[in-house]
């Protein structure tokens, strides 16, 4: 167990492309931290540099306090999991799974112990005997995960492990995964492009984007107060509407120019917040489910505007609704029984005690 | 609905065309089967020939009158002649030894040196790569004549162990080649979960690498196995003596004495040398056909 510690780390290829712009990241001891982004934002490349299968370009990568550079991936005490299991065909399941403690010449009844222990978390004890060939995609995951957890190592490294499996299963394995960390409390660092996945399972998540961290915090920040338009728009899902504003001052309060003619009142403890943006272009967020059929009306900040919705697509426990606004396309999250139409205007909420804005220039939230 | 009104409407495109799935199949096979058929014939006429040639007697070889496809009285004496005779044994096991330890070194050499080229991923690795396979392109027609002075000087002329030298020449770079492609289907992850295991190069060459290739291992095996086995070129010119010789050459210099040929006990003789590739490859079929397609899609 261990922490880990990304000192302005930079990983360039040659042609001085940057696929990591210098990231610096504190992983606390028991931590489960996922990097998550789109592909070719330096996520995995991040990970694999954490387990030494990526030279460092400049900067310091330290595990439990030891500077690892120079340090080769078997002397590192980490596990990984790929994203294609990467078993070893032509061993049993308990030959992967005791590959790497006979290579480090553990004892026999050790391994045998260990495994068995790995196998019962796991719950693939009736599996040990056959070849990964004869496993679902599911087993095949857990077995590679009972690789990792056999090390006993400082560090779990994940690449993006459910990527492989189907949607109902991958729900499943997710839980699964949160579970065995539960109960190793093994340091943790996952790679994801799924941002539900990213939100799930992580004690802190980082927002990756161009080779540079957007945002780090605990799920629940990073979905309420987000940095950047990127982590606003990356997380949640539908992500969150975009719609361009005019930021008014009139009397003392602010008011918000969008399309359609409609005009919001900013929250008057926002005021203050938003006051140097007054006057200025900007963008306004508001996540779906914060733009509702018109309810809890008495509470303050609701505003109340008609619009025309374009596709209806019921979910069941909710229906989304695309509705049209220039320049904008704007979802909105409302109840299964209210009526709907395409084609015929609606009244919509929005709760802007969650609105956002956000500096179109620098990309920042205000 | 619509495409019951679709089919009323044009019935005989519909029909048209299903005939004409059908009628081009037909002819497909058709083709198929007359081709295979004449290339078969092309391929077996020779060996039946010589095996029929081989269960004669000199007489009846020599008698001209006759359908040569026919033997009036089958015999033995070709074969019974060669098996007890001494030298003949002695180019069998010539070809065996020389065969076998060929087949291991070069195996040795070709495993070790596909894993460096194909996987540990260094400087010039891709022209190294390049360039062992262009050697196999040099035939050894135009190879003996320098190698000669090599075998020569090494004082290993007239000797198995100068073929155990040379044989390599032509087995190496094609199995090396072989063994880079398959090892290359191998995904890049498994290299990298040994080494996260703790692995080194050796034992992931071992322990990983070397049991999952065992099909392009026992392609290439066969492969060099076929090549030293079935050697004319070198032979003919490094060896002299009946003592030294291997089965191909030995044959061929032993049973013709100036213009006499010994027509039955060569054909006996030689499909008798042609005998064990037969077995290995009947065997081994499967895996050499894996072996040589490998890489060629990636799973």
């Amino acid at each position: 167990m261990a922490q880990v510690s990304l000192r302005r780390v930079v990983k360039a290829y040659e042609g001085g492309v940057q696929a990591v712009k210098g990231i610096d990241l504190e992983i606390a001891d028991h931590e489960f931290v996922v990097l998550v982004g789109p592909s070719g934002c330096g996520k995995s490349t991040t990970l694999r540099m954490i387990a030494g299968l990526e030279e460092i370009t400049s900067g310091d990568i330290a595990i439990g306090g030891t500077v690892v550079n120079d340090i080769p991936p078997r002397d590192r005490d980490i596990a990984m999991v790929f994203q294609n299991y990467a078993l070893y065909p032509h061993m049993s399941v308990f030959d992967n799974m005791a590959f790497g403690l006979t290579l480090r010449k553990f004892p026999k009844e050790e391994i045998k112990r260990r495994v068995d222990n790995a196998a019962r978390i796991l719950d693939i004890t009736p599996l040990l005997d056959r070849k990964p060939k004869a496993l679902s995609g599911g087993q095949r995951q857990r077995v590679a995960m009972g690789r990792a957890i056999v090390r006993d190592p400082k560090v779990f490294l994940f690449d993006e492990p459910l990527s492989n499996l189907d949607a109902k299963l991958r729900v499943q394995m997710r839980t699964e995964i949160k579970k065995v960390h539960q109960t190793v409390k093994t340091t943790t660092v996952y790679v994801t492009h799924d941002q539900v996945e990213a939100m799930t399972l992580a004690d802190r998540v980082v927002v990756m984007n161009h080779g540079v961290i957007e945002q780090v915090g605990p799920p629940q920040e990073l979905y309420h107060r987000p940095a950047t338009r990127f982590v606003a728009g990356f997380i949640g899902s539908p992500a969150m509407n975009f719609i361009p504003a005019r930021v008014e001052n009139g009397s003392g309060a602010l008011r918000l120019n969008l399309p359609n003619g409609i005009v919001l009142p900013v929250p008057e403890e926002r005021t203050s917040r938003y006051a140097q943006a007054a006057g200025k272009e900007v963008l306004f967020g508001i996540r779906p489910e914060h733009l509702t059929e018109p309810k809890n009306l008495d509470r303050s900040n609701i505003a109340v505007f008609e619009l025309t919705p374009e596709v209806i697509e019921p979910m069941g426990m909710e229906t989304l609704v695309h509705l049209w606004l220039q320049g904008a396309e704007v979802c909105s999250r409302i109840d299964p029984t209210t009526p709907a139409e395409p084609g015929r205007p609606m009244p919509v909420a929005a709760d802007l005690n969650h609105m956002h804005l956000i500096d179109p220039e620098t990309g920042r939230v205000l | 609905m619509s495409t019951t009104t679709a089919a009323a409407a044009h019935p005989r495109g519909i029909f048209h065309k299903a005939g004409s799935l059908r009628a081009e199949r037909r002819w497909a096979l058709v083709t198929a089967y007359i081709s295979l058929v004449i290339a078969a014939i092309i391929m077996l006429a020779p060996p039946v020939y010589m095996f029929l040639t081989s269960i004669k007697t000199s007489a009846e070889i020599a008698d001209l009158s006759g359908n040569p496809w026919w033997v009036r009285d089958p015999t033995l004496e070709n074969y019974t002649a060669l098996i007890f005779n001494p030298m003949f044994r002695g180019f069998f096991w010539n070809s065996v030894k020389v065969t076998l330890l060929v087949v291991a070194l070069t195996m040795a050499i070709s495993i070790l040196a596909a894993f460096a080229l194909g996987r540990m991923r260094f400087w010039g690795s891709q022209w190294l790569a390049t360039g062992v396979f262009l050697t196999y392109l040099v035939p050894d027609t135009l190879l003996f004549i320098p190698l000669y002075q090599i075998v020569g000087g090494l004082g290993l002329l007239d000797s198995t162990w100068g073929l155990v030298l040379v044989y390599p020449t032509l087995t190496v770079p094609f199995c090396t080649w072989i063994m880079i492609g398959y090892f290359a289907s191998i995904p890049k992850e498994l290299d990298e979960a040994a080494l996260i295991d703790g692995a080194n190069w050796m034992q992931m060459l071992t322990r990983i690498f070397i049991p999952v290739a065992l099909p392009g291992i026992i392609a290439a095996t066969i492969f060099a196995f076929t090549v030293s086995w079935a050697a004319f070129v070198y032979p003919t010119a490094f060896i002299t003596s009946p003592a030294e010789m291997p089965m191909t050459i030995g044959v061929v210099s032993q049973l013709i004495r100036g213009d006499t040929f010994a027509w039955g006990q060569l054909m006996a003789g030689a499909l008798l040398a042609a005998l064990p590739p037969v077995i290995v490859y009947a065997f081994l079929m499967d895996y050499y056909i894996a072996g040589l397609t490998a890489g060629a899609t990636k799973g």
